[in-house]
């Protein structure tokens, strides 16, 4: 058997561990590692189909540089990061170091991440350094450091299952982090209460003991209700909150200004008195309170006040720091947590130290005995890509996320890119919505290839391993970022060759200094992030490294829980209310755009799909972008379920299939984030979310974006199947979606062609007119199918019609695994169904009527028919030109002798 | 002893006539005494099945429906090789060649039709025959056990099935054919071509729209000169361009007769005495070539004939079926289509199989199947019941296993 590697999960920040092993045949299989303390052998869905997404289709294997004519040419490896480092050094030069940036990804390790950062900010001299998860996590960060003075998570995932009630807040856990789900799930089987925040009815909401629907927005109204709530029913930690807070008069005050009664709040937040009550009763009888939230609190132009509202609650009440009592981000990537660490963000540093922080900054400039050092704070993803526009930014690294199909406005960062003198793009994937807009395209290493380490929602430190070859020319992020960075005259600095070595440097800087102003005046800064324990690791024990809690001491030993102690990371040791009085989002709905558009994930998508749209097995949950509404608001939009629909904005427009998944209140829409030009003809929702964002966190606003509904019409629909991929392009509407050994597209267009056969031959790309092929038409009713078979085998199919009503696409795609079609497949073929189990009439007898043997005997046996007139009579066989009679008297005679054996 | 039973006389003792004596014997078997008088020198035998007995796939015995000692056994006066040559409808009296004097209380009519010839020089030479008896199909086995060369004229159903028996016996056979479309009675172009590939698989070779012109040869059949000036070498011809209802004796006899002898709703001639069925009656402008509608004239005519005077004959709609093993055609009603009709297409060239149905509103009218003529029956059922197949559209063409609950698997 061969060797099985422990690795990490690269989807979402759970952080559960992987065992991968890689058979024979190359092929890689994967479980849950039951030491691991994410996730102790579990596995969610995206996790166990992990295997199907390390094929190299499709894969960026070779540097290319855009030519001339707009075509990506290949190119050497030196050539492609002189063209970097030349762009960038001309652009600094003549514009300073702001005219640079860099976007990056929660998708990055630690490693990577501490490079790119120490490159922008201590060499190049930008903070010009941004990430998505600006676009998940930035308002927890922001909200945490207003509280606690350091971006902690306090908590673990202990915490779940000795919590007597579970609150969670814009999430739906059971499909966004499901391996939490089933800790949470396990709680409540042994008692806990799970109440669920959110304005959708989500598949979380299936189990628990208590739904709030509230208005998109309101949530800090609620929790504003509920600090006032349970203020003035004495819920409150006296001792706790005198020692170790301050503010909580202001928070107050605030809070009760929004929440003068109850009823005042329960018609903010749009839900019963009687639940609203229920929830705060619930919360008030629980000292065990776990309070988990993520992107639909996050994502918000007042995530960073719910954020605080939410933590207000739980200093209020002391329930902090304590087994199974605190509030808990639950991160959406599988490193924003390393990201954060390291101070990939434009308000950050490293390690956890501040920017606008003299003292900070030397530190980190006298550790890195750096050229320069950034002291403004830099642009954050939204207004990084409006300087990009309006030419104040010229030259961008993207590394490993797609803005043009995850910001919001995304078609604004079209443009952008389209602007940008130099856009360079570090991927593991050659055709995104994104790399289509680069000059230079970088091959880096993907999971399974990559080396480092990744942090958890609980701030679990843990190792991603390489088990596979580095395929083609790929590189790995750090490496690439060094190897530009000394090309752009860095030589000191980035002579990193490992990512160990860059992890120790990592976990040094994190010990540097760390520690309260001393005698010697030397500065420093005390912070709870602290590695010290792993900054001597040797490159074996790196490699060996077990998954642990930060912060780490001396002796290598992790931490559960934080501020346990009361002591909080501010200066004073005391964490802060903050007064967080309601704000409604920035962009409401009027009649032009009367609904609000919600976004979110999918249970078994993830991110733009580059890699979970190469799985068949997770293209089966939910293969098309949709738009999930309340069947009023359709009727009122004149659009029915399982029509097409485009959902427009002020900022832009896409278009899905309506659904009516019964989530929705009226006046709400949701639409998931993963489907993009790649997978779809114009489903990028990024295109139509609003840009506002949150004036503290800078993360956008993307669960608030007033839209309209309008029907798209169409004049006919279809699927089609193929071995390969089909040129989809010149649709009006289309999806592709990946199955074992197939490729499927959903299809809808304008206008009808006029000879659906030579259309769909030409489609298909079958231009052979002795091709194997079949058809079937019902020009009256639009309808028209066809099959292409090579060598026995089904390579593709074409199913057209005028209505929406096509038939299942189950059995087809089965059909794609047969190695041939036999009779009955082939007969059922334009049909999509397989012939019947009781269809099989036997062979014929009679032809005239139609009338096969195993219908005469059975008639013969059953109904004693024992001449043949009696046939003829009952079955019509024999009854028109009589070639059969000789046949149906033998028919008899056999019967007779069957029943008298 | 009772008095003398009424007398039914029968000419004709094919197919038509004997079906129905037999529903007649079904309904009244001691009503008459029975005279058929039959040209043939045999019993009654199954006329569709000739293709087979020539194609060798059926023995003479077994295309047999009735031997002379049914007709015994029933009482029946049989006289065979013995045609009708006068019918006195005065003195209700019919004389046979051999100059048998019969006379009548009921005549059933059942002559039958007459292959058409060609009218073109030469068509009285040797070798050139039609295909209509057992007769000729045991002048054509001579000729094949002789001869190489085999030229069949009409590229209909009883043309081809010639030309494939022909084939089959040894001989290299060219059916050739008006029209460019064979079949052009009962397939449209699509189907027709997928026929003649298939034909031309089995080494038939196709004369398509050609004319003949005359037949040439010395003391036998030589060739089939064409009107292009191309010729087709033949030592056996078979002219199978048609039938025209066998009139000549009732014309004679002074019934009144169109194309056929026509016959009412209960197949009665215009001599109230005189009833026809087959393939020699006009009834209300049709003639008619298949069997189906002609059993149902014998069902009719026999329970007038019983006195059972209920039923009446309605045109139905037909279907047709090459028999020619192997290849698998079936036509039936209106399968044209035309100016409100929609159509169902199903195309498999590769194996080879063509299929169209032809609807008026939510209405099958009409099917042309080929390759896979396993639900001819249950459309022909559809269309002669005019069900409602709006619930089926989408399926229909795919057949009865995929349009009934029964088949769906639970």
């Amino acid at each position: 058997m061969s060797a099985r590697t422990a690795t990490t999960c690269p989807y979402c920040g759970v952080g559960c561990g992987v065992l991968a092993v890689v058979d024979a045949s190359g092929a890689v299989s994967v479980a849950g590692d039951p030491l691991h303390g994410s996730n102790h052998g579990r596995l969610c869905v995206k996790g166990a189909a992990l295997g199907e997404t390390v094929d190299l289709q499709g894969r960026l294997l070779h540097p290319l540089l855009r030519g001339a004519a707009g075509e990506f040419v290949r190119t050497r490896w030196d050539d492609a990061l002189e063209r970097v480092a030349g762009g960038f050094r001309r652009v600094i030069e003549r514009h300073g170091p702001d005219a640079v940036a860099f976007y990056v990804s929660g998708q990055l390790l630690t490693e990577d991440y501490y490079v790119v950062n120490k490159l922008a900010k201590g060499y190049v001299g930008t903070a010009n350094i941004d990430t998505n998860s600006r676009l998940c996590m930035s308002s927890a960060v922001a909200g945490h450091k207003r509280a606690f003075g350091e971006d902690v998570v306090p908590g673990c995932y202990e915490d779940l299952g000795q919590a007597e009630l579970l609150v969670l807040v814009g999430s739906n856990t059971a499909w966004c982090h499901p391996v939490v789900f089933q800790r949470i799930a396990a709680a409540k089987e042994a008692g806990a209460r799970v109440v669920v925040i959110d304005p959708r009815f989500t598949a979380t909401c299936e189990s628990a003991d208590l739904h709030l629907p509230v208005k998109p927005g309101t949530d800090v109204w609620l929790f504003n209700g509920l600090l006032a709530f349970l203020f003035r029913h004495g819920v409150m930690d006296v001792p706790f909150v005198e020692a170790h807070t301050q503010g909580l008069a202001q928070a107050l005050a605030a809070a009760e200004g929004d929440a003068p009664d109850l009823a005042e709040v329960a018609r903010s937040c749009g839900v019963q008195l009687s639940e609203l009550l229920a929830f705060y009763r619930l919360f008030a009888r629980h000292e065990k309170t776990v309070t988990l939230f993520s992107q639909g609190v996050n994502q918000s132009s007042s995530g960073t006040d719910k954020v605080n509202s939410i933590i207000n609650c739980h200093l209020l009440t002391g329930r902090i720091g304590k087994p199974g009592a605190g509030p808990f981000s639950l991160t959406g990537q599988p490193n924003a947590m390393g990201g954060r660490e390291v101070g990939g963000l434009a308000n950050m540093l490293a390690a956890h130290m501040e920017l606008h922080d003299p003292v900070h900054r030397d530190i980190v400039q006298s550790f890195w005995a750096s050229p320069r050092m950034a002291s403004q704070p830099g642009l954050k993803a939204v207004a990084l890509f409006d300087a990009i526009l309006e030419g104040r930014v010229k030259a961008l690294w993207i590394m490993g996320t797609n803005p043009v199909v995850s910001l919001p406005d995304a078609d604004r960062v079209k443009r952008a890119l389209d602007a940008c003198e130099l856009v360079v793009c570090s991927d593991i994937v050659e055709r995104t919505d994104t790399t289509r807009h680069a000059h230079v395209l970088l091959p880096a290493l993907g999971w399974g290839e990559k080396d480092g380490t990744v942090t958890s929602s609980e701030r679990r430190v843990s190792r991603q391993r390489a088990f596979l070859p580095a395929p083609g020319e790929a590189r790995a992020d750090w490496r690439i970022v060094c190897d530009v960075a000394r090309r752009m005259g860095f030589d000191d600095g980035f002579g990193f060759e490992t990512p160990q070595q860059i992890f120790a440097e990592h976990a040094r800087l994190t010990a540097f200094r760390n520690h309260a102003p001393d005698r010697d005046g030397a500065p420093a800064a005390p912070r709870l992030l602290d590695l010290a324990g792993l900054a001597t690791l040797s490159p074996q024990a790196y490699a060996e490294l077990a998954p642990v809690q930060w912060p780490v001491d001396a002796t290598g030993e992790g931490t559960r829980r934080l501020f346990s102690d009361g002591r909080f990371a501010h200066a004073d040791g005391r964490a802060r209310f903050v007064a967080t009085p309601g704000r409604a989002p920035l962009h409401a709905p009027d009649a032009e755009y009367p609904l609000v558009l919600n976004t979110g994930r999918v249970r078994d998508h993830w991110h733009t799909m580059t890699r979970t749209g190469k799985s068949p097995r997770l293209a089966g949950h939910i293969g098309e972008p949709y738009i999930d509404m309340h069947p009023h608001d359709a009727l009122c939009s004149g659009i029915r379920e399982g029509e097409l629909a485009r959902v427009q904005s002020r900022w832009g427009s896409m278009v899905a299939r309506v659904r009516h998944g019964g989530d929705m209140l009226c006046g709400q829409v949701f639409v998931p984030i993963h489907w993009n030009d790649q997978f779809a003809s114009d489903a990028r929702v990024g295109g139509v979310v609003n840009p506002a964002v949150d004036p503290v966190s800078g993360e956008p606003e993307f669960k608030h974006t007033p839209v309209r509904i309008e029907p798209f019409p169409v004049r006919w629909y279809g699927f089609a199947f193929g071995r390969r991929l089909l040129p989809a392009s010149g649709l009006s509407y289309w999806t592709l979606i990946r199955g074992e050994r197939f490729y499927r597209y959903e299809l809808a267009h304008r206008e009808r062609p006029k000879d659906c056969g030579a259309w769909a031959r030409a489609w298909l790309g079958v231009d052979d007119a002795e091709a194997d092929w079949l058809e079937y038409e019902d020009r009256a009713t639009g309808v028209y199918r066809a099959a292409h078979v090579r060598d026995d085998r089904i390579e593709a199919c074409v199913f057209l019609s005028s209505r929406p009503d096509l038939p299942s696409r189950h059995w087809l795609a089965g059909l794609f695994a047969h190695a041939r079609l036999d009779d009955g497949d082939r007969a059922g073929l334009l049909l999509g169904e397989p012939p019947g189990a009781g269809a099989d009439t036997g062979p014929l007898v009679c032809s005239c009527f139609g009338v096969g043997r195993n219908t005469l005997c059975e008639a013969i046996r059953r109904d004693g028919l024992d001449t043949p007139a009696k046939i003829t009579a009952a079955l019509r066989a024999g009854g028109n030109c009589g070639s059969c009679v000789p046949e149906l008297q033998r028919l008899i005679a056999e019967s007779r002798t069957a029943s008298e054996a | 002893m009772s008095k003398a039973r009424p007398r039914l006389v029968v000419i004709g003792n094919g197919m038509a006539g004997i079906r129905a004596v037999e529903e007649l014997l079904q309904l009244a078997p001691d009503l008459y005494d029975i005279t058929v008088f039959g040209a043939e020198p045999y019993g009654n035998y199954n006329r569709i099945l000739l293709s087979m007995l020539l194609s060798g796939e059926k023995q003479a015995d077994e295309i047999v429906l009735n031997a002379p000692a049914w007709y015994a056994a029933h009482g029946i006066e049989l006289h065979m090789d013995d045609p009708v040559v006068a019918v006195d409808r005065v003195r209700r009296t019919v004389r046979s060649r051999n100059g048998a004097l019969r006379h009548y209380d009921r005549l059933l009519v059942a002559t039958g039709s007459r292959p058409v010839m060609l009218d073109v020089p030469g068509s009285g030479l040797p070798g050139i025959v039609c295909f209509r008896n057992i007769g000729d199909v045991e002048c054509m086995l001579q000729s094949a056990g002789r001869y190489r060369h085999a030229a069949v004229i009409g590229g209909g159903l009883l043309g081809i099935e010639a030309a494939n028996g022909l084939s089959r016996r040894g001989m290299h056979a060219t059916l050739i054919h008006r029209s460019h479309v064979l079949l052009n009675q009962q397939l449209n172009p699509d189907a027709a071509s997928l026929l003649a590939r298939n034909l031309e698989g089995r080494g038939l070779a196709l004369r398509l729209g050609a004319e003949t012109s005359r037949f040439e040869g010395v003391q036998r059949v030589e060739r089939v000169r064409l009107a292009d000036g191309g010729h087709v070498d033949a030592d056996l011809v078979v002219v199978a361009i048609g039938v025209r209802p066998d009139i000549a004796l009732m014309q004679a006899s002074g019934i009144h007769c169109e194309r056929g002898i026509v016959v009412d709703d209960t197949l009665q001639t215009y001599d109230p005495q005189v009833y026809a069925v087959g393939e020699c009656v006009q009834h209300r402008k049709a003639t008619f070539g298949l069997v189906a509608p002609v059993w149902e004239q014998a069902r009719v005519c026999a329970s007038h004939l019983a006195r059972f005077g209920h039923r009446r004959y309605r045109t139905a709609q037909t279907a047709t079926r090459l028999k020619v093993t192997g290849i698998d055609l079936y036509s039936a009603g209106d399968f044209m289509g035309g100016a409100g009709t929609e159509d169902l297409v199903l195309r498999d060239p590769r194996r080879g199989v063509y299929k169209r149905l032809v609807l008026s509103g939510d209405r099958l009218v009409g099917a042309v199947l080929y390759g896979d003529a396993r639900d001819g029956g249950w459309y022909f059922d559809l269309i002669s019941r005019g069900t409602d197949v709006a619930r089926w559209r989408d399926r229909l063409l795919f057949g009865q296993a995929y349009c009934q609950p029964a088949a769906v698997p639970a």
